[in-house]
């Protein structure tokens, strides 16, 4: 059946209202099981044994004491994990983050595991085991690992991008290059020309949930894998790829989630647990410490980025330059490249250019995290522009609305914008109370925007009609934010039952087809477009078995409301039947009633946003307090209008923080000083304003209910939101994010100084 | 790891006295449990002190109030009496973590944790504060600036424990006050600390204690500082005094939580607003 994914304009009954959330009951009761709640007969403790250096040779590895330990079931390094990536060097550098292969690359990479009867016994042998390290020169600054003098951290690496190619290895590992027009000719028709340096430092997702699995590996090849991730399709096809296992013989489960923000997109202990369970022939179980999770885990780059920006008298930028700097920790990333695409994005410049730099360090393996590059891009470009509004005595909204981005502009990165929602966040946030409000002293506000591309991608999902007429919903996307809700909620409405009678599920590796992860604010626009399509499948099968049970022919039979009507001429005296009826005769009429889908998912709507940040500032401390904070962004439409809120009011949170106080802090030798929530202070809830959202429903044209990711976008504007604040508040332009207290003083001294 | 629960700080303090390993004292637990889950610390006995009688009471006499080393920071907030005699101590006391520590966490617990940070500490030593000190054979009271002599260390020999904190009686038109800097709102660690106690006369500051904490490898007493104010109505001039005698009696280090440079800066900072605070409490006006 094909089936159409252009958007119709109709009357929702289910979506679009609000209902409570169907795992709430589990999760705050505590019956929910997360990546820790698992357990197996016979199931040792597995952990890891991690790199004291920020960069070190591994002359030796002696094992044997540890093994002689009572209670000790298998020990392993790298060589129980052998090479088995080919070609694939995205699949060779999992591999090494993974478990190190002669070389640490950064403070926290692992070097040897454990697994043991029970916790004591496993951290007993891993101090018994004794590693002979030879420290090399790290670097961990993104600029310092650009210089020539700076230590190599892969010999193999030679900058890609660049022409010639270079005869030497360096840290640079790609340059990329994108943007439209000519930005000289742009700079010389400028009246005002501002430039500015900005410097973001490194988080982290921060989820509250660490990183944890129970994996069994059968002698037969056949293998488990109980774990939190964000896709467990993905994660079995890179597990089977790094152990050697048959795609179809290991099976995963995803647990619930406590939080993932990109971070669980990645395999860190799940290679790891599956070996040392190979090893033992024992079900391994493994939960990392916080204290992993920020040492080895997959934060966001740190940033380095130049901003110029040319402009005419009357607002119209003229030319746009961007130079982007992003580390992508011990191996290469396309993270800069992510940060030319969005730097622009929002705005519709003819004459535009971003270099991108990616570059390694001695620090964890990067992964995504939110929107992932977005934010860093653009904390440089929305501070630049308020800059520029500043030089041209203009309102920063109102220089904004002059350049922005519409339907029919080119992209920087490439295509030309279908209907987007940048002009209407705007203006919507130009005619809100909140940009009238009366600040007090010491106040200021900031406005900022924010990019988000959205992403499909494959899906696959079964829905199932039971003989009472209730509906099991198979989803393969994991749920990081409500989809199951919203998915329910979308096969009720194509139905036309009551929500209450679905009940969505995430099945695991061997009941459906492939999955990819839940990223990219996928999961309800990708999961939702194969929900419609299989519910219309069913319907089908519905409309199949009325007419059967009619004895008429199929196409006199309609669908309406949740029953099967009659239509043609002569059936007028037919009662209709609801699905129910004909879901409880299914046994007599041809057996079970289902649908199916699976789909690439095409057409994601990109996302866009305006915040509205207050921030008082104590000038004699340089604390900065958010005291008022809106967020207006498009979501094309709200399934469940408070999960699209929930989602907004997430990202500006990660974002406030990471504007803040958030970082990460290496010492001179190259450790890691702050890996834990005390001293990596993510916001407590009493540090935050009660978070105002306004929806716009802008339809994307290639969803049927017009649907747009929403998770992502919101914590791209907050960066320059509360730096554009602050400016407003102190006169002084912070470049160096987090603003934090010592900081934002060292700025306010610097300007009495004149 | 050997657990036991006695019936008296006399009989804790012999256990403690006997064991040859790494013996700790269990209370709130809110700086033991998570050194041992975090691996730093492996006891082979932990003395649980919650089963001695009265060690969870606050007596208050006409002297003033003692307050049983297990007395948790959720209870002194809730003491009607106490709050209104030491508003800056119970303040302190109720800035350390979050309400689930609040539950837990105890005065002589932030003492002997022995932190430069120690949020209390410095709102005790203001207060006048004194430690009963069991030991296996004798009892002493120590004041509670003579108890920490530096990061995780402090002067209690082997068998020692704190069984339970006095505070004097607060005089007429007497006020105190804590307050210290986070980056945070909190579940965070004091960058800088401040406490300040004094007594007011005809409206003009007769007696002042100051103390420090987060700026030093222990709470420090600035007597500058009293100084300073003694004999002022809290004018400008006495405040800027205040500021530079603390901002100069700062000797900090430079780590993750804050330099050096801002913490002295904003130790004079919160130096005038601490003592505003004060003042008024005692019944001053500014």
């Amino acid at each position: 059946m094909a089936h159409n994914n252009s958007y119709v304009d109709k009357k929702f009954n289910v979506v679009g209202t609000r209902f409570n959330r169907p795992d709430g009951i589990d999760k705050v009761t505590g019956k929910a099981r997360y990546g820790a709640d698992a357990s197996a007969p016979g199931q040792l403790v597995g952990k890891v044994l991690r790199s004291p250096h920020a960069h070190a040779q591994i002359l030796k590895i002696n094992t044997s004491k540890a093994e002689k330990l009572q209670g000790v079931k298998s020990i392993i390094t790298f060589e129980d994990l052998p090479d088995l990536t080919g070609a694939d060097q995205g699949m060779a550098d999992i591999l090494e983050n993974c478990m190190a292969r002669g070389r640490a690359l950064y403070d926290g990479h692992a070097v040897a595991a454990v697994a043991a009867i029970d916790e004591q016994t496993a951290a007993k042998a891993l101090k018994l085991i004794e590693v002979k390290y030879k420290k090399l020169p790290h670097v961990t600054d993104v600029d310092e690992a650009m210089l020539p003098t700076a230590p190599i951290i892969h010999e193999r690496i030679f900058t890609r991008g660049v022409e010639p190619k270079p005869t030497k290895p360096s840290n640079i590992s790609s340059r990329t290059e994108m943007g439209n027009g000519d930005v000289d000719a742009g700079f010389a028709a400028a009246d005002v020309i501002i430039e500015h340096s900005f410097k973001t430092e490194q988080t982290h997702q921060g989820y509250i949930e660490p990183h944890a699995c129970l994996a069994s590996v059968n002698p037969d090849g056949t293998a488990e894998l109980w774990v939190t991730t964000q896709g467990h399709f993905v994660f079995r096809n890179v597990c089977a790829g790094l152990l050697g296992l048959d795609i179809a013989k290991l099976k995963v489960t995803s647990s619930e989630i406590g939080g993932g923000f990109g971070g669980k997109t990645h395999v860190w202990v799940e290679p790891v647990a599956l070996a040392l369970s190979r090893k033992a022939n024992r079900p391994v179980k493994m939960v990392m410490s916080r204290d992993e999770v920020f040492r080895a885990t997959g934060p966001t780059s740190s940033t380095s980025i130049d901003v110029k920006l040319g402009a005419k008298k009357n607002g119209e930028i003229t030319a746009a330059v961007a130079e982007l700097r992003y580390q992508g920790g011990a191996f290469p990333g396309n993270w800069a490249m992510l940060g030319c695409m969005t730097a622009f994005a929002c705005y519709d410049i003819k004459n535009n250019k971003s270099i991108g730099w990616d570059v390694l360090v001695n620090r964890p393996k990067v992964a995504a995290y939110r929107a992932p590059s977005a934010p860093m891009a653009a904390f440089a470009v929305e501070s630049a522009m308020d800059m520029l509004a500043k030089e041209l005595r203009m309102k920063a909204i109102d220089l904004r609305l002059k350049n922005v981005a519409r339907e029919g502009t080119l992209a920087p990165y490439g295509p030309t914008y279908g209907p987007i929602g940048i002009e209407a966040t705007l203006k919507a946030v130009k005619a809100h109370p909140h940009m009238r409000a009366k600040l007090k002293p010491n106040q200021g506000r900031g406005v900022a925007c924010g990019f988000w591309f959205n992403i499909g991608g494959q899906t696959s999902t079964d829905l199932n009609i039971g003989v009472d007429g209730t509906v099991n919903l198979a989803v393969g996307t994991v749920d990081v934010g409500g989809s199951r809700s919203s998915l329910a909620m979308i096969a009720a409405e194509e139905l036309g039952i009551d929500y209450e009678n679905v009940k969505a599920n995430i099945a695991d590796t061997t009941s459906l087809g492939h999955n990819d992860m839940t990223e990219g604010s996928r999961g309800t626009f990708s999961s939702g477009m194969a929900t419609i399509y299989a519910a219309r499948e069913a319907i089908e099968v519905l409309k199949q078995r009325a007419a059967k049970t009619w004895g008429i022919p199929l196409e006199d039979v309609s669908w309406e409301e949740g029953h099967a009507v009659a239509t043609g001429k002569g059936h007028g005296n037919l009662p209709k039947l609801s699905l129910r009826e004909i879901a409880a005769k299914s046994g007599r009429t041809g057996g079970p009633i289902a649908g199916h889908n699976e789909v690439t998912a095409d057409g994601a709507g990109m996302g866009f946003a305006s915040h509205i940040c207050d921030v008082e500032v104590d000038p004699e401390t340089g604390r900065s307090t958010i005291v008022r904070y809106t967020v207006v962004q498009d979501a094309g439409k709200a399934i469940n209008p408070d999960y699209v809120e929930g989602q907004f009011q997430g990202g500006a949170t990660q974002g406030i923080g990471w504007a803040l106080n958030e970082e990460y802090i290496y010492g001179e030798d190259g450790r890691l000083q702050n890996p834990g929530f005390l001293d990596y202070r993510i916001p407590v809830c009493s540090d935050l304003p009660f978070i105002d959202t306004q929806i716009l429903e802008i339809p994307n044209p290639n969803h049927p209910y017009g649907v747009r990711g929403v998770g992502e976008t919101s914590i791209v504007p907050p960066l320059a939101a509360v730096g554009n604040a602050i400016a407003n508040a102190t006169g002084v332009r912070m470049g160096h994010a987090p603003m934090s207290p010592p900081r934002v003083l060292a700025a306010l001294d610097a300007l009495d100084a004149g | 790891m050997r657990y036991e629960t006695p019936a008296s700080a006399k009989e804790a303090a012999g256990l403690l006295k006997k064991e040859k390993g790494a013996a700790f004292l269990l209370a709130g637990g809110t700086d033991l449990l998570v050194k041992l889950k975090m691996g730093i610390v492996e006891p082979d006995l932990v003395v649980d002190i919650k089963r001695i009688p009265k060690i969870s009471d606050i007596q208050s006499s006409a002297k003033g109030f003692t307050i049983g080393a297990a007395v948790s920071g959720a209870e002194l907030g809730e003491h009607a009496g106490l709050k209104k005699a030491w508003p800056g101590v119970v303040e302190a006391a109720n800035l350390i973590g979050s309400d689930q520590i609040q539950g837990r966490a105890t005065l002589p617990g932030n003492l002997c944790n022995a932190s430069p940070a120690a949020d209390s500490v410095p709102a005790l030593i203001a207060a006048g504060a004194k430690a009963i000190v069991v030991g296996p054979l004798k009892k002493r009271t120590v004041p509670v600036e003579k108890i920490m002599i530096g990061p995780g260390k402090t002067s209690l020999a082997k068998g020692e424990l704190i069984e339970a904190i006095t505070l004097p009686k607060a005089e007429p038109r007497s006020g105190d006050a804590y307050l210290r800097f986070t980056p945070r709102t909190e579940m965070d660690i004091a960058v800088v600390g401040i406490a300040i106690s004094l007594k007011l006369e005809r409206g003009v500051i007769k007696k002042a204690r100051v103390v420090l904490g987060a700026v030093a490898p222990t709470a420090i007493v600035v007597a500058a500082a009293a100084k300073a104010i003694i004999g002022s109505k809290l004018d400008d001039k006495a405040l800027d005094k205040l500021a530079a005698a603390c901002s100069a009696a700062c000797n900090p280090i430079d780590d993750k939580r804050g330099t050096i440079e801002y913490r002295v800066r904003v130790a004079g900072v919160l130096a005038k607003r601490a003592a505003k605070v004060a003042f008024q409490r005692a019944g001053g006006s500014l």
